[in-house]
């Protein structure tokens, strides 16, 4: 899958990888997650009103649209964690039903 | 005298420039910002490790980013800094805090600066759901911040200063800008020129940048009216479709849309700190009241910068020094004679630059009636614009937080910051009665969410 993002320049940076969804992602040391997940892929989560894939809309921490979790629950406001090595990232809620989505 | 207890939230250009009087009239504030780095969102500073300059970041406002930066990193021993700590509540004279470690922090206050800044006033659009779809400061930041564009083809779409601005940034850096789409008629620019030339400086800033964006070659369009951002709910946005000024309607193939009308203030904190709101006409917006001088209606409480009215970076720094003088001034410490007045002359020069910028790039207030049924207003909730109305029709609701706990428009994750203004037109319309009538969403805490497992960790008062 190519990338929503288009990387303009700072490309000289270390290379960081860890996981989203179990597949391994590469990234760059100083990525937020948002950046290291949206250059490799297209999206960083379904709505859970069921109307479609959600990349976040403002960037600046206070629209919550990019919230991603960790595989322990964790919930991560992607545009603003940097991305780190090892981290094991889901695109669902982790145990999340809901009564009226099952 | 014993030393009041100073917290200044936001480290933006009015904060950094809040703290910097406070410390030189021998203060140590407070100052909590939700970001890792000072310098606001206008001068975002890019992570450690990435290398290019502030010339190359900031254009023609490099000499100012680096001078709030470089300014705010000698005040660090000097304050207790708290950056990546979000303020989540004002009560009982505190501040209540989460950090970046978790942990809940709530910090006395004698005097409270909020320099808390601005979000993106957006005008949703058909469509405006769909996955590539960011806010115009979204798409700056992640230029400014991470080196990206939002996409391999971006139209921007809206009004507002940064519309012409972003376009040039990413034109600059090398992104493909497939088409600026300006909701305001060319006639507008025109009529607030008198205004604009209130800031000499500012404004041929303005003129200079389209005149780039014409060279590179970008479609540009004024007067449009959006019909929608095209795509579909799992593979995003693929084109814009407008109506020109001329009637003919265009579609933009992208992947990408940045959208916004200029910005709004976040006040949410000036609500909880129980501040009074009034309504201003001119942009159609409550906001808390604030006298020449700083002050707040709420005695020890002062808002600088663009979290009170949209004046932007350079008035927030005038307006940043002027709340701590009057703080200071207020608590019986000396100030310097006639350096208040000076800025409250520099502020009235914004200010008027400022309704220019109303003027010339208006709120499109006509878009919000004609949303169609089908088009979402609160993405976060995914409520449509027909939901609102019946809700309007149906309830009799005519105010904005009576149609939210019946519609759950702006009762979502990012609590009405995205929909609430444009809610409040639709409402409006619908019902038939004046914008200023339907009011505004309350402030509520957490004013961001908050995870339930948070350990409390109460703060002894400074000694």
């Amino acid at each position: 899958m190519s990338g929503r993002f288009v990387r303009l320049g700072e490309t000289g940076r270390a290379a960081v990888s860890f996981h989203v969804d179990a597949r391994p992602v590469s990234a760059l040391e100083g990525d937020t997650l948002m950046v290291a997940m949206l250059t490799s892929g297209d999206r960083l989560r379904q709505s859970e009103f069921g109307d479609g894939a959600r990349s976040g809309f403002c960037l600046m921490a206070a629209c919550q649209d990019c919230w991603v979790w960790t595989e322990e629950g964790t919930k991560l406001r992607a545009c603003s964690t940097p991305a780190a090595e090892g981290l094991r990232i889901v695109t669902t809620e982790p145990g999340a039903t809901w009564l009226n989505h099952p | 005298m014993a030393q009041p207890s100073i917290v200044v939230v936001g480290a933006g250009p009015a904060g950094v420039r809040a703290a910097q009087t406070l410390v030189a009239a021998g203060i140590r504030p407070v100052v909590i910002d939700e970001g890792r780095r000072a310098g606001g969102q206008i001068y975002r500073r890019q992570p450690e490790g990435f290398t290019r300059s502030h010339e190359a970041l900031y254009g023609t406002e490099a000499k100012r980013a680096r001078d709030i930066h470089e300014t705010f990193d000698a005040l660090i021993p000097q304050i207790d800094y708290r950056p990546e700590t979000l303020v989540w509540h004002i009560s009982g004279g505190h501040v209540w805090t989460v950090g970046a470690d978790g942990a809940h922090r709530s910090v006395p206050y004698d005097v409270l600066i909020l320099c808390t800044g601005a979000t993106d006033r957006v005008m949703p659009v058909k469509g405006w759901n769909h996955a590539g779809t960011y806010s115009l400061g979204a798409a700056q930041i992640a230029l400014k911040a991470q080196a990206c564009a939002i996409g391999s083809k971006v139209v921007f779409l809206g009004s507002g200063p940064l519309l012409y601005l972003v376009a040039q940034q990413y034109v600059k850096a090398g992104a493909n800008v497939a088409a600026v789409l300006n909701t305001a008629p060319a006639s507008a620019r025109i009529a607030a020129l008198p205004r604009l030339a209130a800031q000499p400086g500012a404004l041929w800033n303005g003129v200079m940048l389209t005149m780039a964006l014409k060279r590179a070659g970008v479609a540009m369009h004024h007067g449009v009216t959006p019909i929608e951002i095209e795509g579909d709910a799992q593979n995003g946005v693929s084109a814009v479709a407008v109506r020109l000024a001329n009637g003919r309607e265009m579609r933009f193939d992208c992947d990408a849309v940045g959208m916004g009308h200029h910005l709004r203030p976040e006040t949410q904190l000036a609500d909880l700190a129980r501040c009074e709101f009034a309504f201003d006409p001119a942009v159609r917006q409550w906001l808390p009241v604030r006298d020449a001088d700083g002050r707040a209606s709420v005695q020890g409480v002062y808002l600088g910068g663009d979290g009170a009215r949209i004046l932007g970076a350079r008035s927030a720094e005038a307006s940043g020094t002027l709340a701590a003088l009057t703080a200071l001034g207020d608590f019986g410490l000396p100030i310097v004679a006639g350096e208040r007045q000076k800025l409250r002359r520099a502020i009235a020069g914004y200010d008027r630059f400022a309704k220019g910028l109303a003027q010339a790039f208006p709120w499109p207030v006509a878009q919000a009636a004609a949303l169609p049924g089908d088009a979402i207003v609160c993405r976060c909730e995914s409520i449509s614009a027909g939901d609102l109305r019946a809700v309007v029709n149906e309830t009799g609701a005519r105010e904005a937080n009576r149609a939210k706990a019946l519609s759950r428009v702006g009762m979502g994750r990012c609590q009405g910051r995205y929909c609430g203004l444009a809610a409040a037109e639709v409402i409006a319309a619908e019902a038939g009665v004046p914008i200023e009538t339907v009011g505004r969403l309350r402030g509520a805490a957490p004013v961001k969410p908050v995870a339930f497992c948070t350990a409390n960790e109460p703060e002894a008062p400074a000694a």
